[in-house]
């Protein structure tokens, strides 16, 4: 099972990070492998899922859609748009805000890129009584003032990060500059499959929950396994959740969609499976947008929440052994798939969420008569209609 | 001599005249690398024994704000490792006296090549470098390579190492070992932990080879307290500092900063 125990995924993962954080980095590996076999913490965690976040979330046929495609597909939507909060990141934060707890930690800390997983650690914080602190990239901050808001609501303390781009990786290099600062008292939740071990780690396994929900939906919906998983990749966590209880099964066919931004040719995307080369940054060996000489370049994507530079470590492994395919659509594809979704179910899928099934639009044609497919739906759009009408001039 | 050899041997021989090593820090391209090149010949002329030259780069986790600033004025540069070692190779032809090390993250070596980066700095002169986020369960590559040419390979311990980690990392330091004064990222400091200066003695204890303090080291009165306790003392966002406010008038102003830190430096 990987990780190995250094952390890696053959050759990526790993732990690079400055030597203070090394004890801390094993005192939570050690904290977590213990829990993770505790039922009591086991309890509490599946309690919260439930009873508090909305587990488990449905397998939806969605059959105006596939109609739409032309009617050959069986296709369903891992409906993770309906947890509290509104995306996958609660599972994780659960987790994690959980983890922190039974470890003593009395403050939590967080990075956040268009607020989402900000949001859901403000949540889990108050919610379990803990103090948190969120790192903002300065221009993040404004573009996305309404979550600074919902945060600070959930009584967490936004701080804007003026350093370097000013966006998410600079958030997590605030986060790190924090936690190595404050290590003794502090737990960082990383929002992500991202970081150095345990964190990728981590933070799959505590969205895998995704995965065994709806392996265990669909073989009970169709009596067989599906074909085809697709889900978007940014850090890569709810694409890690759901192709995890999947990967033994040879058959299934795992597609990670990124962000092709602009195109892939226009150094506007974050394709960084696609079109990135393997690098060290945030304290893990992964595939990185980088420039000739290993400085990090900038990412965009339309869905806030696919612009980071990296990209787990574990989907850096699954391309490599070929078990997962890594493909990207860029702004316009996601945007029609936003629409299109939104018209024929109803649904109204985050931007993230839209670039997933924007992939299946392009390749239904391609694909024989009763594929069964499941798409994550990671996450629901209400955050981003405002950016959507800018966008379309509206 | 080896670089390793080199690294040592300058603090070594200082420590045997009554003194700590002083080993100021720089940004390189900050604000320009005829800046940098004008401080490193102020470095020698206040009496430095080491130089600890930074390779900026987009993503320094373990800097604070001084040192960052002074990476976003760097990188208008577009800075690159050839360029650096160039830039070395040059300075030693002009005779500079002081054994130089690098002090950068790890993916530019990365992207650089292990063996081809030790091989070329070795051929330009250049002592060893310092990877912050390259721990011990990483470094062995980076270890190996430097070995092969004779490198410092310097490692870091922190006040969060335990001392059966902090010895088997001291072991594996080659030049000297780094001893990080606080939990936390670079910064000039009012106030250095109580508790200092014993671990310090517990690391020089342990360590084969000599152990410099850095992080938040920025007045003579810290030098002064220190000194006694480590073989080399670490000065780097006090300085750079002074480079940001003055910039290529700098090297004057820090020549008089790095003297009277120096002249603290006596046991």
């Amino acid at each position: 099972m990987l990780p190995n125990r250094q952390g890696k995924f053959g050759p990526f993962g790993g732990r690079f990070v400055p030597e203070t954080l090394m004890p801390a980095l094993s005192e939570l590996e050690e904290a977590y492998r213990r829990f993770k076999r505790d039922p009591g913490f086991r309890r509490e965690l599946s309690w919260y899922l439930r009873e508090y976040a909305g587990r488990p979330t449905p397998l939806y046929p969605a059959r105006r859609l596939s109609q739409a495609l032309g009617g050959h597909l069986r296709l369903y939507l891992k409906r993770e748009d309906l947890l509290h909060t509104g995306a996958h990141k609660i599972n994780n934060t659960l987790g994690q805000v959980l983890l922190a707890r039974r470890m003593g930690k009395r403050r939590v800390i967080a990075e956040t890129g268009a607020g989402q997983h900000g949001v859901a650690t403000a949540t889990a914080a108050a919610l379990l009584g803990l103090e948190c602190v969120v790192y903002m990239g300065a221009k993040d901050t404004v573009r996305q003032a309404m979550n600074v808001f919902r945060m600070e609501l959930l009584g967490a303390r936004v701080v804007p990060v003026h350093a370097g781009t000013q966006t998410l990786k600079d958030a997590i290099n605030e986060a790190i500059r924090d936690w190595v600062t404050h290590v003794e008292d502090t737990f960082y939740v990383i929002g992500s499959v991202v970081g150095p071990h345990p964190y990728p780690m981590m933070v799959r396994d505590f969205q895998s929950v995704i995965g065994r929900e709806a392996r265990r939906q669909i073989l009970r919906l169709e009596g067989r396994l599906p074909d085809l998983v697709i889900a978007c990749v940014g850090g890569g966590s709810n694409a890690m959740g759901i192709f995890h209880p999947f990967v033994k099964d040879q058959v299934v066919k795992l597609i990670g969609v990124e962000a092709a931004g602009e195109g892939l040719d226009s150094d506007k995307h974050s394709a960084t499976l696609t079109a990135g080369e393997p690098g060290v940054l945030h304290g893990m060996m992964t595939y990185l947008l980088q420039d000739r000489v290993g400085q990090i370049k900038g990412a965009h994507s339309i869905a806030p929440g696919l612009d980071y530079p990296g990209v787990g470590p574990e989907h850096a492994f699954l391309k490599e052994c070929g078990r997962a395919e890594y493909v990207a659509v860029d702004d316009e594809e996601a945007l029609a798939a936003f629409r299109l979704l939104s018209e024929t179910e109803g649904i109204i899928p985050a931007l993230e969420s839209a670039h997933a099934v924007a992939y299946l639009v392009k390749i239904a044609d391609r694909l024989p008569r009763d594929t069964i497919v499941i798409i994550n739906l990671s996450g629901r759009g209400d955050k981003d209609v405002a950016a959507v009408k800018e966008y379309l001039g509206k | 001599m080896t670089g390793a050899e080199r690294v040592r041997e300058a603090i070594e021989e200082v420590n045997r005249a009554g003194r700590a090593a002083l080993i100021p820090y720089f940004c390189a391209w900050d604000p320009d690398l005829e800046t940098t090149r004008a401080l490193l010949w102020a470095a020698a002329e206040a009496g430095a024994s080491v130089v600890e030259l930074g390779f900026p780069f987009s993503d320094p986790l373990a800097d604070g704000p001084t040192i960052q600033a002074a990476t976003q004025r760097a990188l208008r540069h577009r800075p690159t490792l050839e360029a650096l070692l160039e830039f070395v190779a040059g300075l030693y032809n002009e005779g500079y006296p002081l054994p130089v090390v690098i002090m950068g993250y790890y993916n530019p070596f990365f992207r650089f090549g292990l063996a081809r980066f030790a091989r070329e700095a070795r051929r330009a002169g250049l002592c060893g470098a310092i990877i912050p986020d390259l721990p011990l369960e990483e470094a062995r590559p980076w270890l190996r390579e430097a070995r092969k040419q004779g490198l410092s390979a310097v490692m870091l311990a922190a006040p969060t190492t335990p001392p059966q980690r902090l010895e088997r990392i001291a072991r594996v330091s080659t030049g000297f070992l780094y001893y990080v004064s606080v939990t936390g990222i670079t910064g000039a400091r009012e106030r250095l932990p109580e508790d200092l200066a014993l671990r310090l003695d517990l690391a020089r204890e342990v360590s084969p080879v000599p152990v410099a303090v850095g992080f938040g080291i920025s007045k003579p009165e810290q030098v002064r307290l220190l000194a006694p306790h480590a073989h080399a003392l670490v000065v780097g966002s006090a300085l750079v500092r002074i480079i940001g406010k003055e910039g290529p008038r700098a090297p004057a102003r820090v020549r008089k900063a790095l003297s009277e830190l120096v002249s603290a430096a006596k046991r």
